[in-house]
């Protein structure tokens, strides 16, 4: 069995970033273990711009971000498995992994960082009725049919999700030729940013059908021919008579993302069932003493600029356990979802594990204007800041002090108030 | 008066722009007043696309242009990178082609391939 201070699973933006501060935190010995032939993750097929606004105050696209990654570890001594799967991973840390060249191998770790990202949700995982023909593809999977292979998979397309895959998807497959028809969402808000509106759908005349969804597919010769969309009430019940028919050979889906947590269910760590990660501690460790997570494979995330920074925690975290862990970390305190919270991350904290800050990570359940965020802890307010504007696809984030987090109890509750 | 909702980076700030003075509010870095200005006058976009690749694993290098185009050039960018095909090696940066249409925007590479 060979041996590795710090195994990194999954070799794309989370990976990388927690691979480079780990390194720089001291650790030599890094092992990072990618299924894919490169380094990058989704970021090699993810060629719009916009990334990298925080992280290296210019906008970049996915490739080029991913590029900027690759180059600081390239120049460190962390070493990368690449076309290697990670098959399982046990809870005393050993991780199994095959490869062409190796065949089985298992390696034992003295710490983990679990970066494995997220898959899209399927037409399985929402049941939508109609034929089952070719022509139906996640806008990811077309994202990469289109950006990494060259081929455009339709001519006339509709797009279910507003989600960001889906409104970039809508600009790509219009400026490589394509007509796209309609993109439908089921809520009565846009799942995505509000620039991907205007630069993706609104450049382009391209119209958004909210409080919508897909209700038929219909097939001609095996491939679509129609999609029926239907207006839903508030209840997100499908109207009767609502419904409009549209002639098209392509149905994209942009329907939402699962955190791929096989291994880390199969070691044994608890997930959150709100985020369908790992519920982790203040540095980004799992249930499973030295397993950390960062990434989309703890909450998905909406811009690669947070993920870096979550991994960079997770790095240092991972580096600290293996260099120079305290068993004490201090009083335990949770975070607890109050009024329209829909999941915080970390969700516990140990008090003396805390540097100087916690950075808490969190959604609401709705779209909102002139709320105030407020942290309370035994009835006592300890925190609040006003938010002109709050949507569940819109990752906010708050900053408490340590001398702040001294003053609560054994839990602490985030709430949205008027 | 008119509304827009700023596209410089993903905080998505809503804009009010004066259409005669060109007077910027609800803005909250400067890059917003340089874009709410810019779309009243000149609407620009960052164009990205792939050309074809040869000698690589993957069929296409991901390339975009390396200034912000007008707007109503967006289709015609895209049409001038169907013929272009590139060899390996290529790295990030490189320009692909330059001056394109009579503007003195170049279209780079993105990935090192």
């Amino acid at each position: 069995m060979n041996k590795h201070d710090l195994v990194i699973i999954g070799g794309g933006p989370a990976g990388l970033s927690a691979a480079y501060e780990a390194y720089q935190a001291g650790v030599e010995d890094i092992l990072i273990i990618e299924r894919d032939n490169t380094l990058g993750g989704i970021l090699n097929q993810c060629i719009h711009n916009g990334f990298g606004l925080h992280r290296f105050k210019e906008e970049l696209t996915g490739p080029e971000y991913a590029g900027r990654f690759i180059e600081m570890v390239n120049k460190t001594n962390v070493q990368v498995k690449s076309n290697s799967m990670v098959i399982h991973l046990t809870n005393d840390k050993q991780v199994h992994y095959v490869n062409k060249d190796e065949g089985y191998q298992v390696c034992q770790a003295k710490a983990v960082i679990l970066a494995m990202g997220c898959r899209e949700r399927t037409r399985g995982a929402i049941s939508i009725p109609g034929d089952r023909c070719a022509g139906i593809f996640t806008a990811g999977a077309c994202q990469k049919y289109v950006n990494m292979d060259g081929y455009l998979v339709g001519k006339r397309v509709v797009i279910l999700g507003s989600g960001d895959i889906g409104l970039i998807m809508a600009r790509r497959m219009t400026l490589e030729g394509a007509k796209v028809l309609a993109v439908c969402e089921l809520m009565p808000y846009s799942n995505g940013l509000n620039r991907n509106i205007v630069q993706c759908l609104n450049d382009f005349d391209i119209p958004l059908y909210l409080s919508h969804t897909v209700t038929d597919i219909i097939e001609s010769d095996g491939r679509v021919s129609k999609v029926i969309v239907s207006k839903v009430d508030d209840k997100l019940k499908p109207i009767k008579g609502s419904e409009i028919e549209f002639d098209c050979d392509t149905l994209l889906l942009s329907v939402g993302l699962i955190p791929e947590n096989e291994l880390s269910k199969e070691a044994g760590i608890v997930i959150d069932r709100r985020t369908n990660g790992p519920v982790v501690y203040e540095n980004m460790e799992t249930s499973i003493e030295g397993v950390f997570a960062c990434g989309n494979v703890l909450h998905v995330h909406d811009l690669v600029d947070y993920v870096s920074q979550e991994a960079a925690k997770a790095g240092v975290s991972a580096a600290k356990y293996i260099l120079h862990d305290k068993k004490d970390k201090g009083r335990l305190i949770k975070l607890t979802n109050g009024n329209l919270i829909g999941y915080t991350v970390p969700q516990k904290v140990r008090l003396d594990n805390v540097d100087d800050s916690l950075g808490i990570f969190f959604r609401v359940r709705s779209v909102m204007e002139k709320k105030r965020i407020v942290v309370r802890s035994n009835d006592k307010v300890i925190y609040k800041v006003m938010k002109l504007h709050l949507a569940p696809s819109e990752m906010e984030n708050i900053k408490l002090t340590k001398e702040q987090l001294q003053d609560c109890g054994d839990e602490i509750v985030i709430a949205v108030e008027d | 008066m008119k509304e827009l909702i700023c596209i410089a980076c993903p905080r998505g700030c809503h804009l009010q722009v004066n259409e005669e003075t060109f007077e910027v509010k609800g803005n909250t870095c400067p890059r917003g007043a340089v874009y709410g200005v810019n779309e009243i006058k000149n609407p620009v976009r960052v164009i990205t696309s792939t050309v074809k690749i040869k000698g690589s694993d993957i069929n296409r290098l991901p390339v975009k242009t390396d200034k912000a185009i007008a707007k109503g050039l967006m289709f015609d960018v895209i049409k001038l990178l169907d013929d272009v095909v590139v060899t390996s090696p290529v790295n990030i940066g490189d320009v692909i082609l330059e001056n394109i249409l009579g503007t003195d925007v170049n279209i780079v590479a993105c990935k090192k391939m």
